[in-house]
């Protein structure tokens, strides 16, 4: 994919801004062409950059009336071709629940963003929280898998923005970018360059090979305007498109299929920063804005003697189990700070016998690393 | 011999799902007319539906790229595929209940908007898919499954709220006016800006259901019951008492969407090319 002329000018830059506009800027280095959103804090930094620089791009960007018809918008838009993306936060985020799963079912790539803050419903809406990774994971209705990012700086949503626009159009599916509050208000340097290895997704088979809606499990790559007349449905589908809403079989191979390109994918999509030594006794698993103090705490306590590990996960979703399921036995207790009150907690139970802790902190405001550090000792 | 239209269909679409009797057959072929009428290429339009009896108009029987969405957010799914194939025809068939309930709200900002998209909404004045429930244009004391003590609400009047809205083009007709229709469609194809045509239709399984009317007779009642715009003295409530008022209810000229929005997009490459003096753009927020 070749840069317009306007981002090629700007690349390598060194940037000091907000978490937001430098996942925008990941955005747009990832060939974003079509954006529409809806204000919200913490998220509208997002909407308002790209009004600015999408159309410098040859991009279109609209404010749409709800966030509804913005992740309908962006699903018509990658639908005619566009490479598509919309921003929110949770209450934003629960009004694109039923068009999500519609992305999912008719296999549209787009990248939803979701900065998330202190609910539920209106909760503390200038501050952040992380409350909705299981919203991001069951929000829409109906059997599927998810796939979510989760960064803990302004370069890592950069970065991790560019891979949700690579994954979203290798396995035509919608990626979720799951910042916080916190990350997405920061300001830190960044720098304007895509840094990545492209992932090891395997190649869509050709249209000529594939029916529009099927494969096994990766679709062909189609779009309107190719002369196909391509029947695009959310009811359950042949592999031509055509809809049968009735055969069980038909249903049921959609479905698991759909399943199936991100369960295929898992060691791909993994993504996981780890330091865990011989003999470490507790091992904090944590994922965006708490990893950083966490990742001093774990410094700090590792000077007090403790035998400390260290799991960071940057793909929330699929959940990499395997790293929970394969502890070193000198591990006690796994120690999960969390600006919720055990979201991921209870996801990691499922995967280890180990004691699991979370460090659950509400109220708008993200752990400090003393107060990580006293739950290490605490459980240590 | 086959029905010179069929070529236009995907294969095996027909016989219908439509119950006997029901108005979406009508609306079919006269949208099928106006694509010969004016020669359009099937490659060159893009159907979008909701959910509903009349979304199964496009979706499966139009052999030309479909998208059928989720309930109500039709026009929000088109408004994005337009934005990104801006010289496509880009067309909506939906009913009352998913344009003018759950989807109003963006019927209305589509209208507002002047998006160049052509919807044509099909009003059987009822919920049929689901079972024949109150739609929003439901005629006032209607008995209907949940309104068995009689409709509370006044019908709302959905071509108006598009004039007021600021549609480019907004017009009514019946099924029983079939040639009008296929004009109004072709109008549909061919404008600019947001373009809406209501199509009162008959829905004998469930609207007509207690007066026991055959289809044709409902078509007599639409003549008897219809009045040109200009002719009409009172303006049409909604009500069953009410005379339709049918025909063109506004005609504009204000540009499209596209039109302004590329119009905005080449100032700015003539900036970025360097061809204006205006100030320069750094790159930052």
């Amino acid at each position: 994919m070749s840069l317009p002329a306007y981002l090629r000018k700007q690349e390598g830059k060194r940037l000091f801004d907000l978490g937001d506009i430098a996942c925008a800027w990941g955005a747009l280095y990832a060939g974003c062409s079509f954006y529409a959103g809806y204000p919200i804090t913490p998220a509208s930094e997002i909407a308002e950059f790209l009004s600015k620089e999408l159309p410098r791009t040859g991009g279109r960007f609209i404010q749409m009336e709800d966030e509804i018809a913005s992740m309908a918008a962006i699903i018509g838009a990658a639908w005619a071709g566009g490479r598509s993306m919309t921003a929110t936060s949770g209450p934003g985020f629960s009004l694109m629940q039923e068009n999500l799963g519609y992305a999912i079912m008719t296999e549209t790539p787009c990248v939803v963003v979701n900065v998330q803050r202190s609910g539920p419903s209106t909760g503390q809406a200038t501050k952040p929280a992380q409350g909705d990774m299981m919203q991001a994971r069951w929000g829409t209705h109906g059997d599927h898998e998810m796939i979510a990012l989760c960064p803990n700086s302004a370069q890592e949503s950069f970065d991790l923005t560019a891979r949700a626009f690579e994954i979203a159009h290798a396995l035509r599916l919608p990626v979720l970018v799951m910042l916080d509050g916190e990350v997405g208000h920061l300001r830190e340097t960044f720098d304007l360059k895509l840094p990545m290895e492209p992932l090891k997704l395997p190649a869509p088979p050709k249209p000529s090979d594939a029916p529009p809606f099927g494969g096994d499990p990766l679709p062909p790559h189609v779009l309107f305007g190719e002369g196909r007349y391509l029947h695009v449905t959310g009811s359950t589908h042949k592999p031509d498109g055509t809809r049968d809403v009735t055969t069980p079989e038909v249903h049921d191979q959609l479905v698991r299929r759909l399943a199936r390109k991100v369960e295929q994918n898992r060691k791909a999509l993994k993504d996981v920063e780890k330091d865990i030594p011989d003999r470490t006794k507790t091992v904090v698993m944590c994922y965006g804005a708490p990893s950083r103090p966490a990742a001093a705490a774990v410094e700090a306590a590792r000077k007090d003697g403790l035998k400390v590990g260290y799991l960071r996960l940057r793909t929330v979703w699929p959940f990499p189990g395997d790293e929970l399921e394969g502890l070193p036995s000198s591990v006690e207790t796994v120690l999960v700070p969390e600006m919720n009150m055990g979201q991921l907690s209870r996801e990691a139970e499922r995967f280890t016998d180990k004691k699991v802790v979370c460090a659950s902190k509400l109220g708008g405001v993200c752990h400090t690393m003393r107060e990580i550090l006293s739950k290490i000792k605490e459980v240590s | 011999m086959e029905h010179p239209l069929v070529k236009y269909l995907r294969p095996g679409t027909i016989p219908s799902t439509f119950c006997p009797g029901c108005g979406c057959g009508m609306v079919l072929n006269c949208l099928l007319r106006a694509i010969e009428k004016q020669g359009t290429d099937p490659k060159e339009l893009i159907m979008v539906t909701g959910i509903g009896c009349s979304s199964w108009i496009p979706s499966p029987m139009f052999k030309c790229d479909t998208l059928h969405t989720t309930h109500g957010r039709a026009v929000a799914f088109a408004t994005g595929v337009k934005l990104m194939l801006p010289d496509k025809k880009v067309l909506i068939i939906a009913g009352d209940g998913d344009l003018s309930g759950i989807g109003g709200n963006h019927l209305v900002h589509a209208a507002h908007r002047n998006i160049d998209l052509g919807v044509m909404m099909v009003n059987n004045r009822i919920y049929g898919m689901t079972g024949g429930q109150c739609s929003p244009t439901t005629p006032s004391d209607l008995y209907t499954t949940t309104t068995p003590y009689g409709n509370l609400d006044q019908p709302v009047m959905v071509s108006e709220l598009m004039v007021s809205a600021g549609a480019n083009y907004v017009a009514r007709w019946t099924t029983y006016h079939v040639r009008q229709l296929t004009k109004a469609m072709e109008e549909l194809m061919n404008g600019e800006g947001f373009r809406f045509l209501e199509i009162i239709s008959q829905c004998p399984t469930h609207f007509e259901k207690d007066s026991k009317k055959s289809p044709t007779e409902i078509l007599d009642m639409y003549k008897e019951n219809s009045i040109p715009v200009a002719e009409a003295k009172e303006p049409y409530d909604g009500q069953l008492s009410s005379k339709m008022t049918v025909g063109v209810l506004a005609e504009k000229k204000r540009d499209g969407y596209i039109r302004r929005l590329e119009a905005v997009e080449k100032k700015l490459r003539a900036e970025d090319n360097g061809e204006s003096k205006g100030k320069g753009h750094e790159g930052g927020h």
